[in-house]
């Protein structure tokens, strides 16, 4: 049996306690990003495979589903499962000098503990084709998230990671209660079980409350508006590194669970015309597109700004998924892809200039570009692409999203993309203005030099790929079309 | 392969390589500098090479990328755009000599930012001028907006800073939030953004709307400085002046009203404006525009603000001719936009001569001083003719079928416009002249001839005697544009 | 009614957790709602794993009814997961303390806005 699913798992989850065993920092971190390369590794070895044969299932300990765990791969998770492997390898490359910096010497092996075990249960959350391994997956990776926050220098890094566990887990719990119903009402926790069985019952109102404490907890995860709370706060007082790391990678593994659900459990016919959920969700993406771009355009803090248009350009893709059309779906699973890359580039950019300023006040970067041209160089590439700038990886999905909407003659939330795109270009454009164009500040006069090479080249190489996934897109759009042929042919 | 089809990517690709040759060799001044102008040299090669076969009338294309099928970054030349692009490339070699004697005569930091920038502004002009569809001309149009940014800022100073942010939020507003919708309304309706002779709406959109996305278009276009979007333009006018010189009289505005005529002839098509009338309202705008900008440009005591204005007034003549959308109106509207950028180059050439010569920067101070330097006031009075209209200069032409369009379509009161505010050209132009000449220095220690640089006086002569030949050659020129495709 | 008192009982212990978890200031206090309302959601795993007149699962021929063992071998999972959120909750607080000297959030707030 083709081995290389339990392979993608069992990797970081077996490497993860033994590099809490390691003492000396080097070893550690030299365990921690082979194992990641590792992953990448796996994870294109999958990719080829799933494009010849669409699902991949794994039986874990040869038990046949339903009453076995399967793992199942097909091209909605195989581009996850790249996604996060890609980021997260270019990220702990990077991580090392950043982290000497940032965390304390003896913590620094449990740091790299904690990275390969979200990224485990971030791979598990991806790879699971079991519905309650999905909570268990979920339950880890907020558990290494809530411990890498903490490691944060500033005090409020722990109030920040308090108030997200709090949050996290109650809508871990929801999801919980949400599978639960649903074993009660089928019988089965398989996920392709489950969509099976699940038609049959779409008047039951057990289901239709399982699907609302569903959407309720993934919107937590995802930090949809108004339940954004936990998000500006722990990307920005989290070491670096872990905001790059996370948020590339958190929300869209919450993206995926939300897509997985909504169409590959309860189905397109369910969510979208017994229960009308695009009546809660468009509101909601709509009012955190706003906000959130809003929000971010009076920031001081460089990583609040990102943290806040993350919270904007996630609400981007639940539009999409709200729309459920095959373009804005496109959009959206592209879009989970493209701002993945777009977003860790920014915050391992930022990673740069905390690491040789010491700070990611807007106030103490400003001139920094003076001293560090290509840091700034690379922010700025990446800067545009979130803005979403044609020849950008961001304008592709832009383009898409905009398409869907006209194509049912919405103008008013076209209006609303356009004006978000605007608000975009204002909180790019103040950080590039205090960076580039302000007067060097004390901070960047006493220590601004030039970031250590090893950050400095992930940082440039994720930028890259910003333009390069918006000029070939032939990859993720491809990618995305056999998604979205799946998502919506996989219901009757 | 022939040179012709891959010479429109060269015409981007040289500014940009000499761009990036220019800073690979930041401390040799001498090659930099070098670089420069044999790049523009090689950039006017290229255009000239397209020549031929435009007038052909073959249409080359060059697809660079398609990101998403149906639209693809895509190059076509057509005859209004190859005339922009030629005037751009002609008149960059006079200002890179230009620019490289005021800026070493000046005294000014960061030569290589600023060679940079303005190699990049170029290339993202000839892009503009050879898009082949609304996406890339909107790539182009953005990126000439952020390769100027730092030239307008260069000085650095507070003042500097405060234009550049002016400068930037109303052309990055007006193009996101009027162009941008613009344009996704015109893909919204007709499913395709490539421009096509004879427009691309006309049977798609509803007339009842076509006011309103014309208003978005020619707002959106906020380079063209229609007010009241027009405060950028002044507050720009803190840049170098070579820079004032190529992108404010030249490249940036008029990529502005290029794009307008662009759109007018090849999106809205001429004929579906004029049946349904959608530019009037527009035209008004226009007519305001350059009423109210002459007369205010009579008011400003600074030369490059009197100057600023007066290209206010001038662009509108532009968006006027092509609202008109009648054939002449079109015709004159691109004649114009030559004959007013290579009159209002050699205005701020002598404006920048003056400066670095005597520090000079009020018209108030000026008195007498056209005895000391004969040349740099000889040439600005050539260019002042050209602008105001008179023969034998090159704005003649334009202002004759501006007008007789305007008669031509009944717009009577339009006439009057373009007339009485030539009137007003005179009088906020030639007093300068005239007082350079003829009214007595106010610091009589030297008498005698005493000019600015080699450098900077042989390209404003250069750009004056292009004023005369612009006249001379006026035939050539309207035969060419008369290859617009109308319908 | 009668019939899911079960029921009842899980909703009536889920939203006294929800209430503690957010309405309390004290720290330690919200960590406890948390455990109310996840125990509430183990409750209603494990009833309704139940089967009437069921007894425990046991593979004997003696017995043919049995109640369905799977949800409480999920919910053994989920409890091992609860147990080390509230840890690490607590672990937290722990710390917060150390460094705030308060573990009441109103405290915490108030010193955090004093000192930017």
């Amino acid at each position: 049996m083709n081995q290389w699913p339990v392979i993608q798992i069992l990797l970081p989850l077996i490497a993860a306690p033994l590099c809490a065993l390691v003492t000396r920092e080097k070893f550690a971190w030299a365990l921690a990003a082979i194992i990641t390369w590792g992953a990448l590794v796996v994870a294109i070895v999958l990719n080829s495979q799933v494009l010849e044969q669409s699902p991949i299932s794994y039986q874990l300990g040869g038990w046949a589903p339903p009453w076995g765990i399967e793992l199942r791969i097909d091209s909605l998770n195989a581009m996850l499962l790249l996604l996060i492997t890609g980021i997260a390898a270019v990220v702990i490359t990077a991580a090392r000098e950043s982290i000497r910096k940032e965390i304390d010497e003896e913590k620094i092996p449990l740091y790299y503990t904690a990275y390969l075990l979200l990224l485990a249960s971030m791979i598990g959350i991806c790879i699971t084709g079991d519905a309650f391994n999905v909570f268990v997956f979920l339950e880890i990776s907020s558990l290494s998230t809530y411990a890498l926050i903490a490691m944060g220098r500033d005090r409020r890094a722990l109030i920040a990671t308090f108030r997200y566990l709090i949050m996290g887990t109650i809508g871990a719990t929801f999801i919980l209660i949400s599978i639960g119903l649903l074993y009660q009402l089928t019988g089965t926790l398989n996920m392709a079980d489950l969509a099976e069985r699940l038609p049959a019952l779409h008047g039951n109102r057990v289901m239709q409350a399982a699907f609302g404490f569903f959407i309720l907890g993934v919107s937590i995860k995802v930090a949809l508006y108004p339940l954004h709370y936990w998000l500006p706060n722990g990307y920005t007082y989290a070491p670096s590194v872990v905001s790059a790391f996370l948020a590339g990678t958190a929300t869209k593994v919450s993206l995926y669970v939300m897509l997985r659900f909504i169409f590959g459990i309860f189905g397109v016919d369910f969510s979208f015309e017994v229960i009308q959920v695009q009546h809660v969700l468009m509101p909601m993406a709509v009012a955190g597109i706003l906000v959130g771009s809003m929000a971010a355009i009076y920031q001081d803090d460089i990583k609040r700004v990102l943290a806040y248009s993350s919270v904007a350009q996630l609400s981007y893709i639940v539009l999409g998924i709200s729309i459920a059309s095959e373009t804005s779906l496109t959009a959206s699973v592209v879009h989970i892809f493209n701002h993945g890359l777009v977003k860790s580039a920014l915050f391992l950019c930022v990673a740069a200039m905390v690491y040789s300023v010491g700070s990611s006040k807007l106030e103490d970067l400003s001139g920094a570009a003076k001293r560090m041209p290509w840091t700034v160089a690379a922010f700025a590439v990446a800067g545009i692409s979130l803005v979403g700038v044609p020849l950008t990886a961001g304008f592709i999905t832009k383009w898409y999203l905009i398409l869907a909407v006209i194509e049912y003659g919405w103008w008013p939330l076209a209006m609303v993309l356009v004006i978000s795109s605007l608000m975009a270009v204002a909180y790019v454009w103040r950080v590039l203005d205090y960076l580039w164009f302000k007067p060097m500040s004390e901070k960047v006069a006493a220590h601004g030099a030039r970031p250590p090479r090893t950050i400095l080249i992930p940082a440039a190489l994720l930028s890259f790929t910003c333009i390069y996934f918006g000029i070939d897109t032939g990859v993720t759009l491809g990618a995305a079309d056999r998604v979205v042929q799946a998502l919506l042919g996989a219901t009757p | 392969m022939t040179i012709e089809s891959i010479a429109p990517a060269l015409l981007i690709a040289v500014p940009v390589f000499v761009a990036l040759l220019g800073a690979a060799n930041m401390s040799r001044a001498n090659v930099r500098d070098g670089v420069s102008i044999v790049g523009t040299i090689l950039t006017l090669i290229c255009t000239i090479v397209l020549y031929p076969a435009t007038l052909r009338g073959e249409n080359l294309d060059w697809v660079l990328l398609a990101p998403i099928e149906d639209i693809a970054i895509r190059l076509t030349v057509e005859p209004l755009g190859l005339l922009f692009a030629t005037v751009a490339a002609v008149l960059w070699i006079p200002t890179t000599l230009y620019a490289i004697g005021y800026m070493r005569k000046n005294k000014e930091e960061h030569h290589t930012q600023f060679f940079f920038c303005f190699a990049v502004s170029i290339g993202a002009t000839m892009g503009i001028a050879l898009a082949g569809n609304l996406l890339t001309l909107f790539i182009f149009y953005e990126m000439l907006t952020l390769a100027t940014y730092p030239l307008v800022t260069h000085k650095g100073t507070e003042d500097a800073q405060r234009g550049g942010r002016t400068y930037l939020s109303l052309l990055l507003t007006t193009s996101i939030g009027f162009l941008l919708p613009a344009i996704i309304i015109t893909w919204g309706v007709t499913g395709t953004l490539d421009f096509k002779a004879g427009g691309i709406l006309q049977g798609n959109l509803d007339p009842v709307y076509l006011p309103w996305l014309v208003a978005l278009f020619a707002f959106g276009v906020g380079k063209a400085a229609l007010m009241p979007f027009h405060r950028w333009l002044p507050g720009a006018m803190v840049a170098p002046t070579p820079v004032s010189a190529l992108l404010h009289a030249v490249a940036v505005v008029k990529a502005g009203v290029f794009t307008i005529t662009k759109v007018v002839v090849y999106v809205i098509g001429v004929d579906f404006l004029a049946e349904t009338g959608a530019g009037e309202a527009m035209m008004w705008v226009a007519a305001f525009t350059l009423t109210a900008a002459s007369i205010i440009a009579m008011r400003q005591d600074n030369l490059k603000a009197r100057l600023a204005y007066s290209t206010i007034g001038q662009l509108s003549y532009v968006v006027l001719g092509a609202m008109l959308a009648v054939a002449a109106g079109v015709y004159g509207a691109a004649m114009h936009i030559v004959m007013h950028a290579v009159g209002k180059i050699t205005l701020f050439f002598c404006a920048g001569a003056i400066y670095v010569h005597t520090k000079k920067t009020k018209i108030s101070e000026l008195n007498g001083l056209g005895r000391k330097m004969p040349f740099t006031f000889g040439a600005f009075f050539v260019a002042a003719l050209c602008i105001i209209g008179l023969p034998p200069l090159g704005g003649a032409w334009s202002k004759w079928f501006l007008i007789t369009a305007s008669f031509d379509t009944g717009h009577w009161i339009m006439a009057a416009v373009l007339i009485i505010s030539s009137l007003l050209n005179i009088a906020y132009l030639l007093p300068i002249v005239a007082n350079g000449f003829f009214r007595p220095s106010e610091d009589n220690e030297k008498q005698g001839i005493d000019e600015a640089p080699l450098m900077m006086v042989i390209p404003l002569c250069v750009t004056a005697s292009m004023c005369l030949l612009a006249f001379l050659f006026g035939d050539a020129i309207y035969s060419f544009v008369q290859l617009i495709p109308l319908r | 009614m009668s019939a899911y008192f079960n029921y009842w009982a899980v909703f009536a212990l889920m939203l006294l957790g929800l209430y503690a978890t957010i309405a309390s200031d004290n720290l330690v206090k919200k960590v406890v709602g948390l455990n109310i309302f996840q125990t509430s959601v183990f409750f209603l795993f494990i009833t309704m794993g139940k089967v009437g007149g069921g007894t425990a699962p046991i593979a004997d021929s003696q017995y043919t009814l049995y109640s369905n063992p799977l949800p409480h071998v999920l919910i053994l999972t989920a409890i091992v997961v609860s147990v080390a959120t509230t840890a690490l909750a607590l672990a937290l607080v722990i710390r917060i303390r150390e460094s705030y000297s308060s573990i009441e959030e109103s405290d915490i707030q108030a010193e955090d806005e004093a000192q930017p």
